[in-house]
Protein backbone atom coordinates (compact mmCIF):
# COMPACT_ATOMS: atom_id res chain seq x y z
CA UNK A 1 0.00 0.00 0.00
CA UNK A 2 1.24 3.53 -0.83
CA UNK A 3 1.00 5.55 2.21
CA UNK A 4 1.13 8.73 0.55
CA UNK A 5 -1.41 8.22 -2.02
CA UNK A 6 -3.58 6.13 0.30
CA UNK A 7 -7.24 7.24 1.67
CA UNK A 8 -7.18 7.99 5.45
CA UNK A 9 -8.42 4.70 7.06
CA UNK A 10 -11.77 5.71 8.82
CA UNK A 11 -11.71 6.58 12.69
CA UNK A 12 -14.08 3.52 13.19
CA UNK A 13 -11.65 0.98 11.43
CA UNK A 14 -8.95 2.68 13.56
CA UNK A 15 -10.98 1.87 16.71
CA UNK A 16 -11.37 -1.99 15.52
CA UNK A 17 -7.86 -2.29 15.38
CA UNK A 18 -7.27 -0.91 18.67
CA UNK A 19 -9.81 -3.12 20.43
CA UNK A 20 -7.47 -6.46 18.89
CA UNK A 21 -4.87 -4.57 21.42
CA UNK A 22 -4.51 -6.83 24.20
CA UNK A 23 -4.05 -5.30 27.94
CA UNK A 24 -0.16 -6.01 29.06
CA UNK A 25 -1.34 -7.26 32.59
CA UNK A 26 -4.44 -8.60 31.58
CA UNK A 27 -4.49 -9.89 28.21
CA UNK A 28 -8.00 -11.12 28.15
CA UNK A 29 -9.36 -8.01 27.70
CA UNK A 30 -8.33 -5.06 25.20
CA UNK A 31 -7.02 -1.64 25.53
CA UNK A 32 -10.56 -0.52 24.70
CA UNK A 33 -12.32 -2.79 26.95
CA UNK A 34 -10.28 -1.31 29.80
CA UNK A 35 -11.85 2.44 28.94
CA UNK A 36 -8.20 4.08 28.44
CA UNK A 37 -8.00 5.02 25.08
CA UNK A 38 -10.21 8.68 25.41
CA UNK A 39 -10.45 9.70 21.64
CA UNK A 40 -9.05 8.85 17.83
CA UNK A 41 -8.97 11.77 15.81
CA UNK A 42 -7.12 12.78 12.22
CA UNK A 43 -5.03 16.19 12.15
CA UNK A 44 -4.38 16.28 8.55
CA UNK A 45 -2.47 13.26 7.58
CA UNK A 46 -1.30 12.52 11.80
CA UNK A 47 -3.34 10.22 14.19
CA UNK A 48 -3.86 11.44 17.38
CA UNK A 49 -4.83 8.68 19.80
CA UNK A 50 -5.29 9.91 23.39
CA UNK A 51 -4.64 7.31 26.31
CA UNK A 52 -5.34 8.27 30.10
CA UNK A 53 -3.37 5.91 32.31
CA UNK A 54 -5.19 3.66 34.99
CA UNK A 55 -3.06 4.46 37.93
CA UNK A 56 -0.38 7.01 37.94
CA UNK A 57 2.12 4.55 38.92
CA UNK A 58 1.09 1.71 36.45
CA UNK A 59 4.42 0.04 35.05
CA UNK A 60 2.49 -0.81 31.86
CA UNK A 61 1.97 2.71 30.80
CA UNK A 62 5.08 2.78 28.64
CA UNK A 63 3.98 -1.28 27.69
CA UNK A 64 0.72 0.16 26.22
CA UNK A 65 2.04 3.20 24.31
CA UNK A 66 4.46 0.85 22.48
CA UNK A 67 1.54 -1.62 22.02
CA UNK A 68 -0.12 0.95 20.50
CA UNK A 69 1.97 2.47 17.99
CA UNK A 70 3.41 -1.00 17.01
CA UNK A 71 -0.11 -2.23 16.60
CA UNK A 72 -1.24 1.00 14.27
CA UNK A 73 1.63 1.01 12.78
CA UNK A 74 1.17 -2.66 11.52
CA UNK A 75 -2.11 -1.49 9.99
CA UNK A 76 -0.22 0.82 8.02
CA UNK A 77 -0.34 3.88 10.31
CA UNK A 78 2.41 6.14 9.43
CA UNK A 79 2.52 9.59 11.42
CA UNK A 80 1.05 8.86 14.97
CA UNK A 81 0.99 10.94 17.90
CA UNK A 82 0.44 9.83 21.52
CA UNK A 83 -1.42 12.41 24.00
CA UNK A 84 -1.62 11.92 27.26
CA UNK A 85 -4.59 12.94 29.18
CA UNK A 86 -5.08 12.85 33.06
CA UNK A 87 -8.57 14.60 33.69
CA UNK A 88 -10.97 13.18 33.67
CA UNK A 89 -9.42 10.77 35.46
CA UNK A 90 -10.16 7.14 34.06
CA UNK A 91 -12.71 5.27 36.37
CA UNK A 92 -13.58 1.48 36.38
CA UNK A 93 -17.19 2.63 35.31
CA UNK A 94 -15.26 2.54 31.48
CA UNK A 95 -14.69 -0.96 31.49
CA UNK A 96 -17.01 -1.84 28.99
CA UNK A 97 -19.89 -4.46 29.78
CA UNK A 98 -17.80 -7.22 27.30
CA UNK A 99 -14.28 -6.50 29.07
CA UNK A 100 -16.35 -7.34 32.49
CA UNK A 101 -17.66 -10.32 31.12
CA UNK A 102 -13.99 -11.13 29.87
CA UNK A 103 -12.47 -9.90 33.48
CA UNK A 104 -15.10 -12.64 35.26
CA UNK A 105 -15.13 -15.41 32.72
CA UNK A 106 -10.72 -15.08 33.43
CA UNK A 107 -10.84 -15.47 37.09
CA UNK A 108 -10.75 -11.54 38.14
CA UNK A 109 -14.04 -10.19 39.76
CA UNK A 110 -14.85 -7.03 38.36
CA UNK A 111 -15.33 -3.61 39.87
CA UNK A 112 -18.72 -3.17 41.77
CA UNK A 113 -20.11 -0.02 40.47
CA UNK A 114 -21.16 2.83 42.60
CA UNK A 115 -18.09 2.15 44.93
CA UNK A 116 -15.83 4.47 42.97
CA UNK A 117 -16.15 7.18 45.69
CA UNK A 118 -16.04 4.93 48.41
CA UNK A 119 -12.20 3.93 48.88
CA UNK A 120 -13.06 3.53 52.84
CA UNK A 121 -11.22 0.42 54.32
CA UNK A 122 -13.68 -0.54 56.71
CA UNK A 123 -16.68 -1.61 54.15
CA UNK A 124 -15.50 -3.39 51.33
CA UNK A 125 -17.87 -4.16 48.32
CA UNK A 126 -19.73 -7.41 48.35
CA UNK A 127 -18.04 -9.11 45.42
CA UNK A 128 -19.16 -11.95 43.97
CA UNK A 129 -16.63 -14.47 43.67
CA UNK A 130 -16.02 -15.05 39.66
CA UNK A 131 -15.44 -18.83 40.30
CA UNK A 132 -18.57 -19.86 41.90
CA UNK A 133 -20.66 -17.01 41.94
CA UNK A 134 -20.86 -16.86 45.64
CA UNK A 135 -21.35 -13.87 47.23
CA UNK A 136 -20.00 -15.31 50.59
CA UNK A 137 -16.29 -13.68 50.07
CA UNK A 138 -13.65 -11.70 52.44
CA UNK A 139 -11.04 -9.54 51.37
CA UNK A 140 -7.62 -10.27 52.04
CA UNK A 141 -6.19 -7.20 51.57
CA UNK A 142 -6.64 -4.29 50.24
CA UNK A 143 -3.96 -4.11 47.49
CA UNK A 144 -3.29 -7.02 45.04
CA UNK A 145 -1.03 -8.21 42.68
CA UNK A 146 -1.27 -5.20 40.48
CA UNK A 147 -2.33 -1.58 41.74
CA UNK A 148 -5.75 -2.18 40.32
CA UNK A 149 -6.83 -4.79 42.40
CA UNK A 150 -7.34 -5.97 45.40
CA UNK A 151 -7.02 -9.60 47.32
CA UNK A 152 -10.30 -11.40 47.72
CA UNK A 153 -11.20 -14.51 49.35
CA UNK A 154 -14.10 -16.97 48.74
CA UNK A 155 -15.72 -18.70 51.70
CA UNK A 156 -17.64 -21.28 49.94
CA UNK A 157 -15.22 -22.76 47.45
CA UNK A 158 -12.60 -20.96 49.41
CA UNK A 159 -10.68 -19.83 46.53
CA UNK A 160 -8.62 -17.14 46.31
CA UNK A 161 -9.18 -14.53 43.85
CA UNK A 162 -7.80 -10.71 42.72
CA UNK A 163 -11.15 -8.39 42.36
CA UNK A 164 -10.59 -5.28 39.72
CA UNK A 165 -10.87 -2.78 42.90
CA UNK A 166 -13.59 -0.04 41.78
CA UNK A 167 -11.72 2.93 40.87
CA UNK B 1 -2.17 21.49 27.87
CA UNK B 2 0.61 23.22 26.22
CA UNK B 3 3.22 24.65 27.72
CA UNK B 4 2.67 27.28 29.29
CA UNK B 5 4.76 30.36 29.99
CA UNK B 6 7.78 29.75 32.88
CA UNK B 7 6.48 29.86 36.50
CA UNK B 8 8.81 30.14 39.66
CA UNK B 9 5.81 29.63 41.80
CA UNK B 10 4.30 26.42 40.50
CA UNK B 11 7.85 25.26 39.87
CA UNK B 12 8.21 25.61 43.69
CA UNK B 13 5.11 23.93 44.29
CA UNK B 14 5.47 20.88 42.08
CA UNK B 15 8.64 20.46 43.64
CA UNK B 16 7.25 20.22 46.90
CA UNK B 17 4.08 18.05 46.00
CA UNK B 18 6.06 15.41 43.96
CA UNK B 19 9.43 15.58 46.94
CA UNK B 20 7.24 14.44 49.68
CA UNK B 21 6.03 12.23 47.29
CA UNK B 22 9.14 10.92 45.94
CA UNK B 23 10.69 10.25 49.57
CA UNK B 24 7.58 8.79 51.16
CA UNK B 25 7.32 6.74 48.28
CA UNK B 26 11.25 5.67 48.39
CA UNK B 27 10.88 4.93 52.41
CA UNK B 28 7.32 2.45 52.00
CA UNK B 29 10.11 0.99 48.89
CA UNK B 30 12.90 0.16 51.59
CA UNK B 31 10.45 -2.29 53.24
CA UNK B 32 9.86 -4.15 50.29
CA UNK B 33 10.36 -7.90 51.03
CA UNK B 34 10.63 -7.08 54.85
CA UNK B 35 7.16 -6.44 56.11
CA UNK B 36 5.67 -8.80 58.84
CA UNK B 37 2.97 -9.93 56.38
CA UNK B 38 2.83 -11.24 52.19
CA UNK B 39 -0.99 -8.76 52.02
CA UNK B 40 1.62 -5.80 53.81
CA UNK B 41 4.69 -6.32 51.89
CA UNK B 42 2.23 -5.89 48.82
CA UNK B 43 0.27 -3.32 50.22
CA UNK B 44 3.35 -1.21 50.71
CA UNK B 45 4.95 -1.39 47.65
CA UNK B 46 1.70 -0.75 45.93
CA UNK B 47 1.55 2.66 47.36
CA UNK B 48 5.25 3.15 47.00
CA UNK B 49 4.46 2.49 43.21
CA UNK B 50 1.20 4.96 43.71
CA UNK B 51 3.12 7.97 45.30
CA UNK B 52 6.36 7.48 42.55
CA UNK B 53 3.71 7.63 39.65
CA UNK B 54 2.93 10.92 41.08
CA UNK B 55 5.74 12.19 41.64
CA UNK B 56 6.68 11.94 37.66
CA UNK B 57 3.50 13.96 37.36
CA UNK B 58 4.46 16.45 39.40
CA UNK B 59 8.35 16.78 38.91
CA UNK B 60 7.36 16.77 35.08
CA UNK B 61 5.63 20.06 36.04
CA UNK B 62 7.89 21.35 37.83
CA UNK B 63 10.16 20.94 34.82
CA UNK B 64 7.82 22.56 32.55
CA UNK B 65 6.96 25.60 34.83
CA UNK B 66 10.58 25.82 35.28
CA UNK B 67 11.79 26.26 31.82
CA UNK B 68 15.22 25.61 32.39
CA UNK B 69 15.12 22.28 30.35
CA UNK B 70 15.85 20.09 33.01
CA UNK B 71 14.30 16.34 33.20
CA UNK B 72 12.21 15.01 36.48
CA UNK B 73 15.12 12.61 36.37
CA UNK B 74 17.67 15.35 36.67
CA UNK B 75 15.45 16.53 40.01
CA UNK B 76 15.44 13.20 41.47
CA UNK B 77 18.59 12.19 41.08
CA UNK B 78 20.72 15.25 40.75
CA UNK B 79 19.62 17.39 43.66
CA UNK B 80 21.53 17.36 46.82
CA UNK B 81 19.44 17.81 50.32
CA UNK B 82 19.51 21.41 50.60
CA UNK B 83 17.40 21.66 47.26
CA UNK B 84 14.72 19.10 48.49
CA UNK B 85 11.65 20.43 49.61
CA UNK B 86 9.95 17.38 51.05
CA UNK B 87 8.28 17.79 54.16
CA UNK B 88 10.59 16.26 57.21
CA UNK B 89 7.58 14.19 58.32
CA UNK B 90 8.08 11.58 55.39
CA UNK B 91 11.69 11.63 55.64
CA UNK B 92 11.82 10.33 59.16
CA UNK B 93 13.40 6.65 59.78
CA UNK B 94 10.60 4.15 59.03
CA UNK B 95 11.13 2.72 62.42
CA UNK B 96 9.18 -0.83 63.29
CA UNK B 97 5.96 -1.59 60.95
CA UNK B 98 3.99 0.70 63.47
CA UNK B 99 5.68 3.96 63.03
CA UNK B 100 5.77 3.44 58.84
CA UNK B 101 2.05 2.94 59.40
CA UNK B 102 1.86 6.02 61.38
CA UNK B 103 3.96 8.42 59.35
CA UNK B 104 1.55 7.07 56.32
CA UNK B 105 -1.24 8.21 58.37
CA UNK B 106 -0.36 11.40 59.22
CA UNK B 107 0.45 12.16 56.05
CA UNK B 108 -2.41 10.66 53.91
CA UNK B 109 -4.80 12.61 56.52
CA UNK B 110 -3.15 15.77 54.81
CA UNK B 111 -2.56 14.64 51.09
CA UNK B 112 -6.46 13.67 50.43
CA UNK B 113 -7.87 17.35 51.49
CA UNK B 114 -4.49 18.97 50.04
CA UNK B 115 -5.34 17.08 46.37
CA UNK B 116 -9.30 17.95 47.06
CA UNK B 117 -8.27 21.48 47.18
CA UNK B 118 -5.86 21.73 44.21
CA UNK B 119 -8.91 19.84 42.26
CA UNK B 120 -10.06 23.48 42.29
CA UNK B 121 -6.53 25.41 41.49
CA UNK B 122 -6.43 28.12 38.80
CA UNK B 123 -4.12 25.86 37.02
CA UNK B 124 -5.66 23.21 34.84
CA UNK B 125 -2.01 21.02 35.02
CA UNK B 126 -1.79 20.83 39.19
CA UNK B 127 -6.12 20.27 38.97
CA UNK B 128 -5.39 17.07 36.61
CA UNK B 129 -2.33 15.96 38.50
CA UNK B 130 -4.64 16.38 41.69
CA UNK B 131 -7.73 14.60 40.54
CA UNK B 132 -5.87 11.80 39.18
CA UNK B 133 -3.84 11.55 42.29
CA UNK B 134 -6.83 12.47 44.96
CA UNK B 135 -8.39 8.70 43.92
CA UNK B 136 -5.52 7.03 44.36
CA UNK B 137 -4.87 8.76 47.84
CA UNK B 138 -8.21 7.62 48.93
CA UNK B 139 -7.22 4.21 49.11
CA UNK B 140 -3.77 5.30 50.73
CA UNK B 141 -5.82 7.03 53.50
CA UNK B 142 -8.39 3.99 53.49
CA UNK B 143 -5.97 1.43 54.42
CA UNK B 144 -3.91 3.56 56.54
CA UNK B 145 -6.73 4.35 59.03
CA UNK B 146 -7.93 1.21 59.09
CA UNK B 147 -4.16 0.06 60.26
CA UNK B 148 -3.46 2.41 63.01
CA UNK B 149 -7.35 1.34 64.74
CA UNK B 150 -6.78 -2.18 64.36
CA UNK B 151 -2.73 -1.90 65.74
CA UNK B 152 -3.55 0.96 68.11
CA UNK B 153 -7.00 -0.62 69.48
CA UNK B 154 -4.65 -4.21 69.31
CA UNK B 155 -2.65 -6.22 71.96
CA UNK B 156 -0.54 -4.07 75.02
CA UNK B 157 2.51 -4.11 72.48
CA UNK B 158 0.93 -2.85 69.28
CA UNK B 159 -0.43 -0.05 71.28
CA UNK B 160 2.39 0.54 72.81
CA UNK B 161 4.18 0.69 69.51
CA UNK B 162 1.66 2.89 67.95
CA UNK B 163 1.20 5.30 70.68
CA UNK B 164 5.30 5.66 70.35
CA UNK B 165 5.30 6.17 67.05
CA UNK B 166 2.28 9.23 67.48
CA UNK B 167 4.28 10.66 70.10
CA UNK B 168 7.70 10.36 67.81
CA UNK B 169 6.14 12.09 64.65
CA UNK B 170 3.79 13.98 66.03
CA UNK B 171 6.26 17.34 66.02
CA UNK B 172 6.63 17.06 62.50
CA UNK B 173 3.33 17.40 61.31
CA UNK B 174 2.68 21.39 62.07
CA UNK B 175 4.85 22.17 59.30
CA UNK B 176 2.34 20.73 57.40
CA UNK B 177 -0.32 23.92 57.81
CA UNK B 178 2.63 26.76 58.21
CA UNK B 179 2.44 29.48 55.02
CA UNK B 180 5.82 30.97 53.70
CA UNK B 181 6.31 34.02 50.84
CA UNK B 182 5.86 30.96 48.12
CA UNK B 183 2.20 29.84 49.70
CA UNK B 184 0.95 33.62 50.28
CA UNK B 185 1.54 33.73 46.28
CA UNK B 186 0.14 30.65 45.21
CA UNK B 187 -3.12 31.16 47.47
CA UNK B 188 -3.55 34.93 46.31
CA UNK B 189 -2.90 33.49 42.61
CA UNK B 190 -5.98 30.53 43.28
CA UNK B 191 -3.66 28.46 42.26
CA UNK B 192 -2.93 26.31 45.72
CA UNK B 193 -4.76 26.66 48.81
CA UNK B 194 -3.29 28.43 52.10
CA UNK B 195 -1.75 25.52 54.24
CA UNK B 196 -3.28 26.57 57.10
CA UNK B 197 -6.90 25.95 55.65
CA UNK B 198 -6.58 22.35 55.18
CA UNK B 199 -5.88 22.05 59.39
CA UNK B 200 -9.45 21.51 60.85
CA UNK B 201 -10.40 18.94 58.19
CA UNK B 202 -6.21 16.96 59.10
CA UNK B 203 -7.16 17.23 62.92
CA UNK B 204 -10.25 16.30 62.83
CA UNK B 205 -10.14 13.15 61.00
CA UNK B 206 -6.72 12.34 62.55
CA UNK B 207 -9.04 13.21 66.17
CA UNK B 208 -11.13 10.69 65.46
CA UNK B 209 -9.20 7.88 63.89
CA UNK B 210 -7.12 8.13 67.35
CA UNK B 211 -9.62 8.05 69.56
CA UNK B 212 -10.98 4.78 67.39
CA UNK B 213 -7.33 3.65 68.22
CA UNK B 214 -7.24 4.32 71.57
CA UNK B 215 -4.49 6.35 71.49
CA UNK B 216 -3.77 9.69 72.48
CA UNK B 217 -2.81 12.92 70.57
CA UNK B 218 -0.04 14.25 71.51
CA UNK B 219 -0.61 18.30 73.66
CA UNK B 220 2.42 19.63 72.71
CA UNK B 221 1.95 21.57 69.66
CA UNK B 222 5.69 22.71 68.82
CA UNK B 223 6.55 22.10 65.21
CA UNK B 224 9.66 20.94 63.62
CA UNK B 225 9.87 22.86 60.18
CA UNK B 226 12.50 23.53 57.32
CA UNK B 227 11.82 20.97 54.88
CA UNK B 228 9.61 22.90 52.31
CA UNK B 229 13.04 25.26 52.06
CA UNK B 230 15.76 23.18 51.87
CA UNK B 231 16.50 22.42 55.69
CA UNK B 232 16.34 18.87 56.58
CA UNK B 233 16.70 16.52 59.43
CA UNK B 234 20.14 14.18 58.74
CA UNK B 235 18.34 11.45 57.78
CA UNK B 236 17.49 12.74 54.12
CA UNK B 237 21.25 12.46 53.07
CA UNK B 238 20.97 8.74 53.76
CA UNK B 239 18.11 8.07 51.33
CA UNK B 240 19.21 10.36 48.81
CA UNK B 241 22.68 8.36 49.05
CA UNK B 242 20.98 5.15 48.60
CA UNK B 243 18.28 6.60 45.96
CA UNK B 244 21.35 8.62 43.63
CA UNK B 245 23.83 6.10 43.95
CA UNK B 246 23.63 4.83 40.78
CA UNK B 247 23.26 8.26 38.60
CA UNK B 248 26.26 9.88 40.70
CA UNK B 249 28.69 6.91 40.34
CA UNK B 250 27.35 6.42 36.48
CA UNK B 251 25.91 9.35 35.27
CA UNK B 252 23.65 9.32 32.72
CA UNK B 253 23.15 5.14 32.80
CA UNK B 254 20.32 3.90 31.29
CA UNK B 255 18.27 0.72 30.96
Amino acid sequence: MDATTAPRPAITEIWSWLSEIPDPEIPVISLVDLGIIRAVAWTGDMLEVTVTPTYSGCPATGVINFEIDRGLRQHGIEKLSLKRQLSPAWTTQWISAEGRAKLRAYGIAPPVDGMAACAGALQPPIVSCPRCGSAKTERISQFGSTPCKAHFRCTECLEPFDYFKSF
Amino acid sequence: MSAAAPSPAIAEFALRMGDSCLILGHRNSEWCGHSPALEEDIALANTALDLIGQTQLWLELACEAEGAGRRPDDLAFLRDVSGYRNLLLVEQPNGDFGRTLMRQYLFDAWHLPMLKALMGSADSRIAAIAEKASKEVAYHLGRSADLVVRLGDGTKESHTRMQAAVDFLWPYTGEMFIADAVDEDLAASGLAPQPESLRDAWREHVTHTLADATLKAPEKSYAQKGGRRGVHSEHLGFVLAEMQFLQRAYPGARW
